[in-house]
Parts: C-alpha cells; structure tokens; sequence
C-alpha cells in the first residue's frame, strides 16, 4: 500500500461533472440486471408465504405439489436438519424457511423448484398447510406490554456482523437497547422556561427499488456461486458460507447492476432461501419476487416516540429526552443498527448541558424491518426539529435564528468519545434557508422550514481496490463497490484517472465477483466515495508511484505509460498492479466512530388547502455537504433522488396492517413519488470545505437529504398553522388536524 | 398459438400460449430483456413498449393481442437514428440512475415527443406519471426532456 504524499498540483478530473460512465448501456437497455442472466439448466424458484400473521404450522402436505409436470422439488423447513439454518447479520433469529411457527403475513414457509415459472406457480398453490392461529402482536407498545405474548422464544444469538458490542439477552420483546446520557436531565426539566413535548408517530415504508430482491444460486459439490441483487456481496458472502458450512471463498458472488436498492438489498436478504432449493433441486435455481413480496422481505421500521425538549425563555437549548420504539418485525433484520444510529441521530447537533436517549428494537408480528436510506435520522429528525421550531415560536424568535445560536460549530463533539463535528451546520442551513425565499412576505396557509441533522455514517471503514494498468494503457479497477444507480463507477473512473493521470474514458470499473474483486465491506452508509473511493485513490497513486521509479531509472517520460511499461517488461505485455486498502488502524475504532456526520440539511416552502388538507410543496433545498465533489452533477441528483423520497416518506407512502396483515401489497394501493409530485423549484447546494476524510477532502451524501427534507415539510406546515405529530401527512390526516385547530381556536384564517 | 409480428422491424412468427403476456414473450422468448417487470399492474412503466406507435405496459398486455402489431423495444429504439437526441440528453443531464426505469422511460418519451405531448412543463409532469422512478426524483429526467421538446 502506497501513502500519498503529495498531492497533484492541479487537479483535472475531480470536480467536473463526467458523463455516467453506464449511461450508454443502460439508456440502450443493455445492462443487465440478474433477471437478465440465464444459467445453463436454471429452474425457476416460487415461494410460499404466510397467509396469516403468527401461528403454528400443524402439518404441511407438499405431495400434490410434487406431482406436477415440471416439478424438480419442494423445499420445507423439513429439509433444513443437516445444517442450523437461522441467519441474521444482527441477531441469528431468522430460519430460511419457517420452522415449526409463521411470525409474519408474508413469511416463506416452502419453496418450489420447476422447469418452468407456470409449473412453480400452479405447484406453490398446490401445497396445503394447516395452521393453528397464535396470538399477533400488532404494536410496540403492545409488543413491550407485561405479559405480552413473544414473538420468538429463542435465545439470542448474536450474527456474524453485528458490530454493537455486547449483545445482551433478549428482555421480552425487546431485542436491542441503545441508550446516552449525558449530564441530569430532570433537573434541567424542571427549572426551564420552556418545555415542548409530545407523541409521535412514524409509518412502516416500503423502499421500492423498482427491480425486486432477484437471485440464481448454483450448489456443485461445496461449491456455492450466486448471481444476487446485493449491495453488500462480503457480508452475504460470509452468512451463506456459514450457514451451508462451506468455506468462505467457495461461495463467490457475482453482483451486476442493480435496479435500486437504497438499503432494501442490504445484507442478506432471499440468498439463503435460494442456495437451499438450488441445494436440493441439484440444479440452479432463480428465485424473483414480487413487488408484494420484496416489500415483506423488508421495509422501513414504523416507530412511536416520545420527546421533551427545554429551553431557556430567549431560545437556549438546554436538554432533550426521548423514548423511542422502533418495529423491527418478527426478525431482527438491521433493526440493532437502525436503532442505535436513531438514538445517535435523537439529540439533534446541538449544544446541550443534558440529553436521555433510550431506544428500543422490538419484535412484532410485522414483515421484518431493516435498513432504508438516512434510517434513524430520517425516524428522528422532522421530530427533533419540530420541537425545536416550536421553542422559537414560544420564545418569538426566527427558527433560523434558534439554530444559529444553538447548533455545534466545527470541532464540538457530538457524541461522548465520537467524531467531533466535522461540518458547518450554520453554513449549511443559511444557505438552503436563502434558497427557499426564508425572508420573503408570506402568504396565509404557505410555509416555510428547516432542519438540521446529523447522520452516523461511513459503517465500518474497511475497503480494498485493485487498480491494474495494461500494456495498452488502458486501467481496470477492481473494487467491490455496488452500483445501484448512485455512480461509484464513474466517481472511481475519476479518482483513478486522475492519480494515474489518464483519460478516464480509459479507465474501467467493473462490479463485484467475490473470487476476484477485493473485499469490500458493504455498499450502503454513504461511504463508498469516502473509503471505498480512499481506496481505490491509494491503489491508482500505487500505481502512478511504480510508473514514476521506472521513469527515474530511465530517460522516458514519466507520462508515456506505455514507452515505460515496455521497457519494464521487456516487450508489450505484462500489467502494473496498485492495491490500496482502508482499514480503521489509525483512524478510531468502530465505537469512536462514525467515519463522519452526514450532513442531513433541508428547507420547503409548503402550501395546504384547508378544505382539503392537501399540501402542494412547492419549494425545497437540501445541502450536499460533500467536503469536495469528485463529480457535482451526480451530488445534485443524488439529492434530488433522496429529496422526492423524503416527501414520498412526508406526505403519503405507509404500508397499511390490519391485526398482523398488509393490506397494500401492490402499487395500486401503496403509492410512491411520481412526477406530478415534483416541486415547483428544487435547489441542491453542494458545499465543499474540504473536510472529509474521504479521497480529496471528499464525504459521503445521498442520504442526509432524506433525513432532512420530511422535517423541513413537517415545520414549514406548522409555520402555515398545522402542527402534526404524525407520517405521513396526508390530506385526511391534515384536514382532520384543522377541524381539531378549529375547535380549539387555534385555527387561524 | 401460433402469432406473426414485426417486433423492432423484423417479422417474427412465433407460438404462444393464450395467457402469455408480451412481457414474457419479449424477454424469454425473443431474449428482449431491455423491458423490465417491477409492479405488474400496469403502474411503474418499467416494462413499457410501444405497440404500433403507442406507449402499452407489456406486464399487463397479452402476447396475443400484439398479433399483427408492429412492436417496439428499446433494442429497437436505440438503432433509430433518432435516438441520438434523447441518447445526447439524457446523458448530458445525468437523468438515469440504476437504469431499471430508463428504457420505459424512453420508449414513452419518444412516442410522446413524437404526437406532441411534451411541449411545455405541465404536459411534462402529467403525462409522464405512468413512468415511475425511484432514483432520480425525476428532475433530471424533467430538464433532459424539456430541452428535447424545446429542440424538437
């Protein structure tokens, strides 16, 4: 590995807005997607699912299943016994198929191998299950209530990849606890001026990647290969081998582009399920859901909370107190972690004397929740920000003017042994406060907000790159970073054509293969510009040093590769190999971390009708706080992606149950952003002070935007007179609140 | 059943069964994967194709019914020449992300570019909602296409 110890004076391909180096092949049609791949004698995968919420499996009869034409296997729970087949990167609770008891509408209960996807349908269907019908746990706080039924009676165990330290014991329902505390907050509590509190309550959300959780998995012999829509191919990589008892690197995973993911293909998702057919049928077996069963395979925690903030009477924030539950379903999924970056995110980025934080992860009969983009920050932040608006109106301040006064400055600490601040929040919010209008006259029924918020981002910063020159010039980047549509590849081209000092048209980044592409953590977090970008910048100056010590033993020009190639290999073959790696030595451990705060910053400018409670938001601004834009065309449009799904979050998107059941399994009935909810106007601001710890002064967005942007809706509403403490906001919900306003002559014409 | 159709120009005969949708057909059948299925209700656009001229969601079309139809993916789109111009716009405004919406898209955008139905920023909006994106938030994809009606 290579430090780099001087930069390039001039930088020619960093900050300038590249064309997607994927875009010929995807506006053509030609990327492939793994529905797209086809494996020789491949059989098509069908899942049978729980048609109730919890119950016990009496007796499950797959025989006429078997006799239709076409039919290769039936899979159970039954065939599970030569291995310990439950799973969870977080907590080992999941079963590849249900074992014994369903937990959730929607569980897998058996599979089906066939020749053809008619034939795994009709047989699916033919199976007959007898089920005894359990009590259903449908709240948290039902879930933590004494006496409440459990949903899982085994002992905890914690996963390969939990990262939280000791886990403890499961408490009832209850399967992760995070909390903080700092200094004494009740006797803060009692001697404030102002005191703002309330209940709260966030919807269960659907990420809807268009192109659904798809996998082909191949069994030879202990040899696993898997072609799999997933963001984290290592990590999945690691689980399978554990759960077939193979080693590590005979599972290889192939990851081509992915149609979406923004966390819903994080960690191990319909992997498991998929080896154990191909296992059985002794073929390659391709599972592909449905848009009904990817959003039961996971979804964005619902949540209650409970939060105090206090004041002083001229708007000084003094402590926060908040009590949070966060559905997790019937499987822990990445609950454990959602909840924890929750709690992080609770205090909000400011400077407070005292703060309680006391997050719980808690099983439910629900389909199993796990990660969506700006998880926990977007859970918290539009309450935290709430509350604090509501301290500027009783103290008759600016909203603006509270943060100014109260918001951490560089170098502050956030957290208790974390990163301290490495942003300019005040910065940040003047200028997407200007972008909105903040000062212009209002007019009755509009509105306008902020939010400011902090995101523990960059996971566990380890990453690796290959960089290879060829004889022809030409560069291979080998790094294992998922592109989901965020554009790593092109970022990379950049950063390595730039060390290297190449075209980048000349540089070319493939997907992972985890036989051959180094290992990669995880893409998700915001963090593969940042470490696996740092990664490949150290692999390419490796590279552009050994280019260098060839030139100082010759009279060739350092920048004719290919004149310095040949003499080195004595003819026109052989390649030059960079490698580059990050690692946390060095650089604080995981517990200290995070690798940095995303910058989670936003303002909307909102108009309600009050006869019909429906919101028109017309303006919007988020700050991509990025340190240094490698590309900025593509910072922008990450924020505009993450601002529609922040209002999708705000205004109507909310997976409906009824005692245990989903009631909205397909986009009739469970309605994302389209067009026609595009904003009037819609302004990203890139800001770069150069202080991330990323390649160039780079660090990580796409995620803070959807933290911020319900948050600033949720206040600009309130500021045109409707405070809500409910998602999403839809019309009835709103129109209700204003004939409630009206009754309590609070409504103002 | 036997069908005959000019799929992307080519006449194509081919058996297929009643109940199969021209989804299926286009991708298993004719190894057309450029059309995507994500909703299967006729909602996010993904698997749009154009049936004599006109924008049809294909996972809720039957194969049969395209009999004596002249099909249109987006294989057979980008070998047009006027392909270029969305190609050039598209690219140079960034307005595709993970790709799985970007051949529908295109697809219906050139057939409404075509009848004139994107002439300014509202027909824009409205009539190209049956065209879901969850990546780009659509702004992007709102400026590449304005500045080809504008072009155009």
């Amino acid at each position: 590995m290579t430090t780099i110890e001087h930069e390039p004076q001039t930088r020619t391909q960093i900050g300038r807005s590249q064309p997607r180096r994927d875009a010929h092949e995807k506006l053509r049609g030609r990327a492939q997607f793994v529905g797209d791949i086809l494996v020789p004698r491949m059989l098509h995968g069908k899942v049978l699912r729980s048609p109730i919420a919890h119950g016990r499996i009496v007796s499950i009869d797959t025989s006429a299943a078997e006799k239709i034409p076409g039919v290769v296997c039936v899979l159970t729970g039954a065939d599970l016994h030569d291995i310990d087949p439950y799973y969870g990167h977080a907590i080992k609770d999941r079963p590849i198929l249900a074992i014994d008891k369903v937990r959730f509408h929607g569980e897998q209960v058996a599979a089906v191998a066939a020749e053809t996807a008619a034939a795994a349908t009709v047989a699916v269907e033919a199976i007959s299950i007898e089920y005894d019908d359990l009590p259903v746990v449908t709240g948290v706080e039902d879930a933590v209530a004494d006496g409440a039924p459990l949903v899982t009676d085994r002992p905890t165990k914690p996963g390969l990849f939990h990262g939280l330290g000791e886990l403890p014991p499961r408490d009832g329902n209850v399967c992760y606890r995070y909390t903080l505390d700092r200094g004494e907050p009740e006797a803060v509590f009692a001697h404030a001026d102002i005191v703002v509190e309330g209940e709260y309550e966030f919807p269960s959300v659907y990420q809807y990647a268009m192109e659904t959780h798809t996998v082909i998995a191949q069994v030879e012999g202990d040899e696993i290969t898997l072609w799999a829509t997933c963001q984290h191919p290592f990590l999945v990589r690691a689980e399978i081998a554990d759960l077939f008892g193979v080693p590590t690197a005979n599972v290889r995973i192939h990851v081509p582009y992915l149609g979406g993911g923004f966390g819903s293909k994080s960690y191990t998702k319909m992997e498991p399920l998929t080896v154990a057919l191909a296992r059985k049928a002794g073929r390659p077996v391709r599972i592909q859901n449905r848009v009904g069963e990817s959003m039961v395979t996971t979804r964005r925690h619902n949540m209650t909370c409970r939060m105090r903030t206090a004041a002083t009477a001229d708007g000084r924030l003094l402590a926060r107190d908040v009590e949070c539950l966060f559905d997790t379903g019937a499987y822990a999924d990445n609950g454990p972690r959602v909840v924890a970056t929750a709690g992080d995110a609770a205090p909000g980025p400011y400077r407070w004397a005292a703060y309680r934080v006391d997050a719980s992860c808690v099983y439910t009969n629900l389909a199993p929740a796990g990660s969506y983009r700006a998880f926990g920050a977007t859970h918290l932040q539009w309450i935290g920000e709430s509350q604090v608006d509501e301290v500027a109106r009783r103290a008759g301040l600016d909203p603006l003017e509270v943060r100014r006064a109260n918001l951490l400055t560089p170098g502050e600490e956030v957290r208790a042994g974390g990163k301290p601040l490495d942003a300019d929040l005040i910065g940040d919010v003047e200028k997407v406060a200007a972008a909105i209008g903040w000062g212009e006259e209002r007019r009755p029924h509009v509105g306008r907000g902020v939010s400011v918020g902090l995101l523990a981002a960059g996971a566990h910063p380890v990453s690796s790159a290959v960089c290879r020159l060829e004889a022809d010039g030409r560069v291979v980047v080998l790094v294992a970073t998922t592109e989901m549509g965020q554009g790593p590849r092109t970022a990379f081209a950049q950063i390595a054509a730039e060390e290297i000092g190449v075209d980048p048209e000349r540089v070319t980044v493939q997907g992972a293969d985890t036989r051959f592409t180094p290992y990669d953590r995880s893409t998700g977090a915001s963090r593969s510009t940042t470490i696996a970008g740092l990664a490949v910048q150290r692999a390419a100056a490796d590279i552009r040093a050994q280019l260098d010590r060839i030139a100082e033993a010759s009279d060739i020009e350092p920048g004719d590769h290919l004149a310095l190639m040949r003499k080195h290999f004595g003819f026109a073959g052989g390649e030059l190999i960079g490698r580059g790696e990050v690692s946390p030595v060095g650089t604080g451990s995981y517990a200290e971390g995070p690798v940095f705060w995303e910058v989670c910053v936003g303002a909307a400018e909102v108009a309600v009708d009050p006869d019909t409670g429906f919101i028109e938001v017309r303006r919007t601004a988020t700050a991509a706080d990025v340190g240094r834009a490698i590309n900025p065309q593509l910072v922008t449009r990450q924020d505009e992606g993450a601002t529609l799904q922040g209002l999708g979050n705000a205004l109507f998107e909310e997976m409906v149950y009824e005692d245990g059941l989903l009631l909205n399994e397909t986009l009739l009935d469970y309605r994302v952003p389209s067009f026609e909810d595009l904003p009037e106007e819609m302004t990203c601001v890139i800001v770069e002070n150069e202080d991330g710890p990323g390649p160039y002064g780079a660090k990580g967005c796409g995620e803070g935007a959807l933290a911020a942007v319900p948050a600033a809706v949720v206040n600009a509403l309130a500021d045109a007179g409707v405070p809500m403490r409910e998602l999403p906001l839809t019309p009835e919900r709103v129109w209700r609140r204003i004939q409630d306003l009206k009754e309590e002559g609070k409504w103002q014409q | 059943m036997e069908i005959a159709l000019s799929v992307n120009g080519r006449e194509v005969v081919h058996d297929v069964a009643p109940q199969e949708l021209l989804l299926d057909f286009l991708r298993d059948s004719l190894g057309l994967t450029g059309a995507k299925r994500s909703c299967d209700v006729q909602v996010c656009g993904a698997c749009t194709v154009l049936v004599d001229g006109l924008p049809v969601s294909s996972c809720c079309y039957l194969a049969a019914d395209a009999a004596g139809s002249e099909v249109t993916t987006i294989e057979g789109l980008a070998e047009r020449p006027e392909f270029e111009r969305l190609d050039e716009a598209f690219t140079r405004h960034a307005a595709l992300q993970c790709g799985f919406c970007t051949p529908g898209m295109l697809l219906t955008v050139s057939s409404l570019l075509e009848s004139g139905e994107l002439e300014n920023e509202e027909q824009i909006k409205r009539n190209l909602s049956g065209n879901l994106c969850r990546c780009t938030g659509y702004h992007a994809i709102l400026e590449a296409v304005a500045d080809l009606a504008g072009a155009g």
